[in-house]
């Protein structure tokens, strides 16, 4: 029983991250129907753009002095980083490619993402590249049973802060409005005077500065980054996003954490080698039975 | 300077500086230094080419070249004529007798380049029935290739099993592991049933690495015998002596033969009722269904069709490299097989073949970039989608429709 | 009638693909005036409007606004001029609220105030709107989408109003009261529109001048009592 909840815990700290990239994978297809394949690498380059930040910080000793600060200036300006990346990706390849067959902006995403990840590799190098020892070693026993570190109050923290945050950005203000709405229907928000290629942008913005914050997450949890380590969680993120119903925020969100929490307790109860086999095994089995997912799509399902 | 170049130049000025807002971070914050000079370099590097193939791109629209481009563009027209005077069958004979003689005239380097280009030519072909002919889009077919490796792999090593009486069964293995990853995946549209194929792709890999009862896992499987031949010997009367194929020229022929095989079998389907049904379900599959066309059959034949290619070119990399590991079965191989069949031209045997001799052999001539190999690729591909989407050779159309410009 | 139209088109062409929709139409809207498209299925009526819109490009031709040619601006930029549209089908968003459609039509107005009491004004205009603002805009009957499409093309405050085919799928009664509405925004608020419509009955009583649409050419342009005793109009159009 200890160990379920133990397990449950893991889950939810590993559900957030999956949420937050997973996010970015719905917003935009929601928005113009495509896989943003070089999706989990705005999520890798965040973590290295954490790695920098801390590591700079860490090198003149700010990050024993102030902690906190280091962390969120490292967050902000991994986002905004990450954010600005995403929006030269969407300007270079699928803007020009907004009236093209699916295949062609597809393959697009997957040229920029191989394109991203060897930017990554060849600025970066090739081996795990160490996170400054986390500041925030420890953590206590609840009931003499649970462990839970520092480190994975502050991930789900963080988490549940950006979550509730593009909550009330989607869903009480009047961008978040117009974002839903070029959603639904591309031709009628310009017919009402919304810019879709702006809104298209601040969309993949907002998605990749969510994953940013999940690389960082990351990296501060597991120790270290790698150039490639978009690639899997990037396709377990979108499983959680089909999951949830694509183009569904609270779907996404949904997701991630069931995604989460069946990969920790699969790897727990069934096997641990296969544990990435299972979040695959899902997204074949959603997109089978039930492709508009658990919370139902949200997409534009007009003609002109 | 015009309005509409002053816009050109300003938009490549903030184009550049954006660029450098992205590079600095990865290349000018190391070891707590701020420095500037890395990313400075490489910057400068990129604002000067792409300075340079503007203006030249610019200027060539502008009229500049003309002295040049005109007569050039007229020779050129000439040739195409000439060349198309000449009628098709006198092209393959050319090309196939260039073929046999190649290896007497090339050495190891160039004859290893020349397998691997004719490997991945099988596996274009194969995967260009899937995609090309019939519109699916394919992400894991590595795991085919996979499939038919490992066959013959355990079928050697295990059983003794010669190569040639291999090939089929890895076809047929092949084709099984088609029909089980089609099966669910064929009624999903379009890019979900790219990011499904590619998870089956996967899927196949982590089972290869972790199965070590069966494939030994990471470790992969040794000693694989190469293909044997019978060959007459004339020691001791006439008898058949056995030997095998190990050395670079015989397995040139070998993979040589089933390039033929394959350019044949995939041209015969082309060109048949089947190729046909294809063609109509990837235009227009509710068209193609309320004609009678039994689309997911028709579906799941052609999975099954690009798997079985797939399988034979997998069990000649097992023959030939005597080892096989899943290292050689990941992702990467099935975008690199997936672009050549889309760089080249989709449908299009030609330009499946130029599509992967661009991928193998062009490489090769630029072996001191190796590092950079991968990052031009990735940048190569977004480009040819973005400029010139249907490859470099694409499939000639019979007929046109009232809504194609072009 | 002032002298210059408020929108004037003049010989646009239009095409999707290789396919051509508009052979050179050539109209003219006055400020103040309720005119009319009627046509068959397929004239090319919708087309033009989405071709005024800038959804559709023109390939020749012009669009005059405001004296001002439009044809090559982008559509997201003509509300703010007060050329608003309810398209065909009423395209009404359908996982927003009901005050969140409404709200998107004022998207492109800063003036924070004045969008509150123009959404309470549209309320009144529509009391079975304001009954469910929170209500998803998909799950609404014909009739009240309708409502809120128009509702949400005067949360611009147009000065020019566009509208596709309003009684699509409606009951005659519904049907009666939109047109009550039309005709009270463009005698009340002065709003200049230009209806499209397959009923030609309606559409030639509503309007005061009239245009005949016929494979994207305009066949007849008169004033609609004189269209109305047209016997070939009467003929195809109205049923006799």
């Amino acid at each position: 029983m200890e160990y379920f909840l133990q397990q449950m815990i893991n889950g939810l700290t590993l559900g957030g991250v999956y949420a937050l990239i997973a996010l970015g994978y719905t917003m935009v297809y929601g928005i113009i129907q495509l896989i943003n394949f070089a999706h989990g690498e705005f999520f890798a380059a965040g973590g290295y753009m954490g790695v920098i930040l801390l590591s700079f910080l860490s090198f003149h000793g700010y990050m024993d002095t102030h902690p906190w600060w280091c962390l969120t200036a490292s967050l902000v300006l991994s986002m905004s980083y990450c954010a600005l990346l995403a929006m030269a990706v969407e300007k270079i390849a699928y803007l020009p490619l907004r009236h093209a067959s699916r295949l062609s902006v597809l393959l697009s995403a997957l040229g920029m993402s191989i394109f991203l990840q060897n930017g990554l590799m060849l600025t970066q190098g090739v081996y795990d590249k160490p996170y400054p020892t986390s500041f925030t070693h420890g953590g206590f026993v609840l009931g003499n049973v649970l462990q839970i570190s520092y480190m994975q109050i502050m991930i789900v923290g963080i988490t549940a802060l950006l979550l509730v945050g593009l909550n009330r950005l989607v869903f009480k203000t009047r961008i978040g409005t117009a974002m839903r709405a070029t959603a639904q229907d591309k031709v009628m928000s310009a017919l009402v005077g919304i810019n879709s290629s702006r809104i298209i942008s601040i969309t993949f913005a907002l998605g990749a500065g969510l994953a940013a914050a999940a690389g960082i997450m990351v990296g501060l949890y597991y120790g270290s980054v790698r150039y490639d380590m978009g690639f899997v969680p990037g396709i377990k993120a979108f499983a959680a996003a089909v999951l949830g119903g694509i183009g569904n925020i609270t779907g996404a969100m949904v997701g991630g954490f069931i995604i989460g929490m069946v990969e920790i307790m699969a790897a727990g109860y069934i096997s641990s080698e296969y544990k990435d086999v299972f979040a695959f095994i899902i997204l074949i089995a959603v997109l089978y039975f039930m492709p508009t997912g658990i919370m139902g799509e949200n997409v534009d399902d007009t003609r002109v | 300077m015009t309005r509409g170049s002053k816009r050109f130049w300003l938009t490549w000025a903030l184009a550049l500086v954006w660029f450098f807002v992205l590079l600095w971070p990865l290349l000018g914050l190391k070891d707590g230094q701020v420095t500037f000079a890395a990313a400075f370099e490489v910057w400068l590097w990129v604002a000067g080419t792409s300075f340079v193939l503007l203006s030249a791109w610019r200027l060539n629209k502008a009229g500049a070249f003309t002295a040049v481009t005109g007569p050039l563009g007229r020779v050129k027209a000439r040739l195409d004529s000439a060349a198309l005077r000449v009628p098709t069958p006198v092209w393959l004979v050319i090309l196939a007798a260039g073929a046999l003689i190649y290896p007497q005239f090339t050495g190891r380097y160039a004859q290893d380049v020349a397998i691997n280009v004719l490997v991945y030519v099988c596996l274009g072909l194969g995967l260009n029935i899937v995609i090309g002919l019939c519109g699916l889009l394919d992400l894991g077919y590595i795991a085919f290739y996979g499939v038919g490796a490992y066959t013959y792999a355990l079928l050697s090593v295990h059983y003794a099993v010669p190569f040639w009486l291999s090939l089929p069964v890895c076809a047929l293995f092949a084709a099984v592991a088609g029909c089980i990853i089609g099966y669910p995946t064929l009624r999903m549209r379009g890019d979900y049933l790219a990011i499904v194929t590619l998870g089956f792709g996967e899927i196949v890999r982590i089972v290869l690495n972790n199965w070590m009862g069966l494939t030994n896992g990471p470790n992969g499987i040794l000693g694989i015998h190469p293909p044997g031949a019978y060959v007459p010997s004339l020691a001791d009367g006439f008898t058949l002596e056995h030997i095998w194929l190990r050395s670079l020229t015989p397995l040139y022929y070998v993979i040589l033969g089933l390039t033929v095989v394959t350019i044949i079998g995939v041209h015969r389907l082309n060109f048949s009722r089947i190729g046909r049904a294809w063609e109509s379900i990837r235009e227009d599959e509710t068209a193609a269904e309320l004609m009678g066309v039994n689309t997911f059959n028709l579906k799941l034949l052609a999975y099954a069709m690009g798997a079985v290619f797939g399988g034979l070119a997998g069990a000649f990399f097992a023959a030939r490299m005597r080892f096989v590991s899943p290292e050689s079965f990941t992702f990467m191989e099935s975008a690199m097989v997936l672009s050549m069949v889309v760089l080249g031209g989709m449908g299009s045997i030609p330009g499946v073949i130029l599509g992967a001799l661009a991928l193998v052999a062009l490489p090769e001539v630029f072996r001191e970039f190796e590092l950079y190999r991968m990052l031009a690729f990735g940048g190569a591909m977004t480009a040819m989608m973005v400029f010139r989407p249907k490859g470099l050779w694409p499939a000639k159309r019979f007929g046109s429709r009232s809504e194609e410009k072009d | 009638m002032a002298d210059q139209p408020l929108l004037e088109l003049r010989d646009v062409e239009a095409a999707y693909g290789n396919i051509k929709a508009l052979k050179g139409i050539s109209l003219c809207v006055y400020p103040g005036e309720i005119v009319s498209i009627i046509g068959a299925n397929g004239a090319g009526k919708s087309t033009t409007l989405m071709t005024i819109c800038g959804i559709v490009r023109a390939t020749a031709g012009e669009i005059l606004y405001q004296g001002r040619p439009i044809q090559d601006k982008a559509a997201d930029r003509l509300p703010q001029t007060g050329l608003c549209q309810v398209p065909e089908g009423r395209r009404i968003f359908p996982r927003l609220s009901v005050r969140e459609n409404l709200e998107m039509g004022a998207f492109f107005r800063r003036d924070k105030d004045d969008i509150k009491r123009d959404l309470d004004h549209v309320l009144e205009l529509f009391p079975v709107l304001a009954e469910r603002t929170k209500q998803e805009g998909g799950t609404l009957s014909g009739g009240e989408q309708q409502m809120l499409a128009i509702g949400r093309a005067l949360m611009g405050r147009p000065k020019m109003l566009l509208l596709d085919e309003p009684s699509l799928g409606l009951a005659p009664l519904i049907v009666k009261r939109i047109f009550e509405i039309v005709a009270q925004i463009n005698e009340q608020d002065g709003t200049t529109i230009l209806l499209v419509e397959q009923n030609a009955n309606i559409a030639l009583s509503a309007a005061s001048r009239g245009y005949v649409m016929e494979t994207g050419r305009v066949t007849m342009e008169d004033a609609t009592d004189r269209l109305r005793d047209n016997p070939e109009i009467r003929k195809a159009y109205l049923g006799e």
